[in-house]
């Protein structure tokens, strides 16, 4: 498939109709989540015929992303059950198979390493301060090829060195450096719309060198 | 929910050791033709945990698994097509997973488990 058209495709997904402001309910738009999936599948080959978890699912754009990209089988995990239930449409919509489950990411129990990818853009931890690390963290354990995720590009020294010190990533690599539009779904953004600057992470786990 | 998702998932209450696998109780559940993957197969075999696997098919009344299997079955055709379809291509739409230590019931909801705890539980 080609990057215009999984941009395309993206492009026509619901998003969220009443984003919940203590969840950091913003969708990650199809410029974005199309370049991470196409950058994860064409330059290291790490989604196509993989098991692919994506964290934070929301609406599904980056799970329905990989699936779109032959994944084996997707599965998305969000907190937020009306999230659920508009990514599971989505899935409808676009004759794709992919698996949800209703959790907190704190509170997932899986075997480690079954999954091969992690896909996310987790919360950045504005509202709840450390969401994004505790995202980071339950990817790192149960992930086998990568973790792919975004975060705010001040946090960046603090994210590589927690990552290869306490989460076992073996690299951590900025891939690029994108604006991100956060939309005012807030009242409290003034502006309307408000751009930060985030990084495009890939970490690759430790179990991956058993592989 | 697939079977390969209920293979990867344990009971997350707290105090739980082991808590895999949650016990399937299955209401409904379809079935969708997927393509099938001989790479992925061999390679995602030795990760499965086989007996949660059978017991998991047998609770949406499939049959067909062995009880054990090693991976010399890979080189049969016919063990292959078996393996796929129950670890692809049934979808378990509405029942249950239920902690296999403490019987803490997780529902399953047009085909989405509910894994969310309450307070006391984490
Ligand atoms: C920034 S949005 C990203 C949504 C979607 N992945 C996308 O890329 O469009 C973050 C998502 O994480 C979910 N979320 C927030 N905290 C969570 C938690 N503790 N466990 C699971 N999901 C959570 C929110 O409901 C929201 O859907």
């Amino acid at each position: 498939m080609k990057l215009k058209q999984l941009e395309g495709l993206l492009g026509t997904l619901q998003q969220f109709s009443h984003p919940k402001i203590e969840l950091e309910q913003y969708p990650t738009g199809p410029h974005i989540a199309s370049r991470l999936l196409y950058t994860a599948e064409n330059t290291y080959g790490d989604i196509s015929g993989k098991i692919v978890a994506d964290f934070g699912c929301g609406c599904g754009t980056l799970g329905l992303a990989s699936a779109l990209l032959d994944a084996e089988q997707v599965i998305g995990i969000d907190i937020d059950p009306q999230s659920l239930e508009v990514a599971s449409e989505n899935a409808v919509d676009l004759e794709l198979e992919m698996d949800f489950m209703q959790c907190d990411i704190n509170n997932l129990r899986w075997r480690d390493h079954l999954v091969h990818t992690v896909v996310m853009n987790p919360p950045f931890g504005t509202r709840r301060k450390g969401s994004d690390i505790e995202f980071l963290a339950k990817a790192l354990k149960v992930a086998s090829c990568a973790v792919y995720s975004l975060h705010k590009t001040t946090t960046r020294d603090f994210i590589k060195k927690i990552a290869v010190r306490d989460f076992n990533a073996r690299t951590a690599e900025v891939l690029c450096e994108l604006r991100y539009d956060v939309p005012q779904l807030y009242k409290f953004h003034k502006k309307k719309e408000v751009d930060i600057a985030v990084d495009l992470w890939r970490f690759v786990p430790n179990a991956n060198q058993a592989l | 929910m697939r079977l390969l998702t209920h293979n990867m998932l344990s009971s997350n209450v707290k105090g739980v050791v082991d808590g895999f696998p949650l016990r399937l109780e299955a209401e409904k559940w379809v079935e969708k033709e997927v393509e099938l993957n001989v790479d992925f197969l061999r390679h995602i075999f030795h990760k499965i945990e086989w007996k949660a696997l059978a017991g998991a098919a047998r609770a949406v009344g499939y049959g067909e698994l062995p009880d054990e299997a090693d991976a010399a079955m890979l080189d049969a055709e016919d063990f292959l097509r078996r393996f796929h379809h129950a670890l692809l291509e049934i979808h378990v739409e509405e029942g249950a997973l239920v902690c296999p230590d403490t019987g803490r019931r997780f529902p399953i909801n047009k085909g989405i488990p509910n894994m969310l705890l309450n307070e006391d539980e984490i």
